[in-house]
């Protein structure tokens, strides 16, 4: 657990850096419109791409088990415009659930 | 930042700012659960919130550990890093803003995130613009701190994350960062090509490594169509639809 601390104290720095950066660099820049579009656009990837592997990955293998339908269940609920919190409660419960009754990983 | 107590009372800013601020905060309950679940402790947990203090780069970093363990700590700290891009945009913004120098430039700075930005933003007064910053930064700060030393204490004592749906919770919650900026058809066509990239990804690559491959290739060929004549098939069928 110990082994963790410089990627925290790293990480922690490093997400820091970019907020400091904008404090520190001329405003001019915030006003380019394609600089902005391109930070929104990377952000999208980033936590899409986290999305499918925190929904399918196991190792190295692509699997569909029990994450898929709660994550299907958590997405009907942000259609449906439910709170992060409950929708996030709500993939627990299904997973939780579906690997106690039925087994299923 | 002196603002007086007296000032405060009944300007709208101020309930929005604080209802953000606990709205937001509860999703630390989820953080601090999945981070102490990824095998870090109650204080690196609590260290995320008090100095990386950025909700998207915080789940990136424990979600990366939690699959790929110490082996992870390169592209954890990768894709936080890249995550947390956006705050320096806004921290531009603010800069202008705020116009604040030596410490309270620091704190600013450290307070600079979605929601101080977005209430900053949705102000019409400079001062209600200024003040909605400091107060929706400071009350996430606050909320987003003390739910997590919560959901920490939770996620250490529940035994496997996978027995109560923890690790269903994280994908959940990755999906819910997403979900309110896939506002037109071009954020839903990165989407789903970096979800399309990083499942090819998965198998080859070091575990970690396909995030931060897939999301800038996602973006590089998206550019790289608008450049085309692609682009006004796309238009055209989009304008249909």
């Amino acid at each position: 657990m110990d082994k963790y601390w410089p990627a925290v104290l790293v990480a922690s720095l490093a997400v820091y850096s970019w907020k400091l950066l904008g404090f520190i660099l001329p405003a001019k820049i915030a006003k380019n419109e394609a600089v902005v579009v391109f930070a929104n656009k990377l952000t999208i990837a980033l936590l899409a791409a986290l999305f499918a592997v925190q929904t399918l990955a196991a190792g190295h293998a692509v699997v569909l088990d029990s994450r898929f339908p709660a994550v299907a269940v958590a997405g009907l609920l942000y259609w449906r415009k439910a709170p992060f919190l409950v929708a996030v409660l709500a993939a627990a419960i299904v997973a939780a659930m579906l690997r106690l009754l039925f087994g299923w990983q | 930042m002196a603002f007086k107590v007296a000032t405060l009372r009944g300007r709208p800013v101020v309930s929005m700012a604080i209802g953000v601020g606990m709205a937001t905060g509860l999703y630390g309950l989820s953080f601090g659960a999945l981070s102490a679940a990824a095998g870090l402790s109650i204080w690196q947990t609590q260290v995320l919130s008090l100095f990386m203090f950025s909700g998207g780069s915080q789940f990136a970093f424990v979600g990366v550990i939690a699959a790929s363990g110490l082996g992870g700590v390169v592209p954890a700290i990768v894709s936080a890093w890249l995550l947390g891009i956006r705050n320096g945009f806004y921290a531009l913004r603010m800069n202008g803003v705020l116009s604040v120098v030596g410490l309270p430039k620091i704190i600013a700075a450290q307070l600079t995130i979605d929601e101080s930005n977005a209430v900053s933003a949705s102000q019409e007064s400079e001062s209600d613009s200024k003040l909605g910053f400091w107060l929706a930064g400071g009350a996430v700060f606050v909320f987003w701190n003390l739910f997590t030393y919560l959901g920490a204490l939770l996620g250490s004592s529940i035994g496997d994350p996978g027995t109560w749906g923890l690790d269903a919770a994280a994908a959940a919650a990755f999906l819910g960062l997403v979900w309110p900026r896939l506002h037109n058809l071009q954020a839903g066509a990165i989407a789903a090509l970096a979800v399309i990239f990083t499942v090819f990804l998965i198998g080859p690559m070091p575990s970690g490594i396909p995030v931060i491959i897939a999301a800038p290739v996602a973006v590089a060929i998206v550019y790289a169509l608008k450049r085309t004549s692609l682009k006004k098939y796309l238009e055209a069928g989009g304008s249909r639809g």
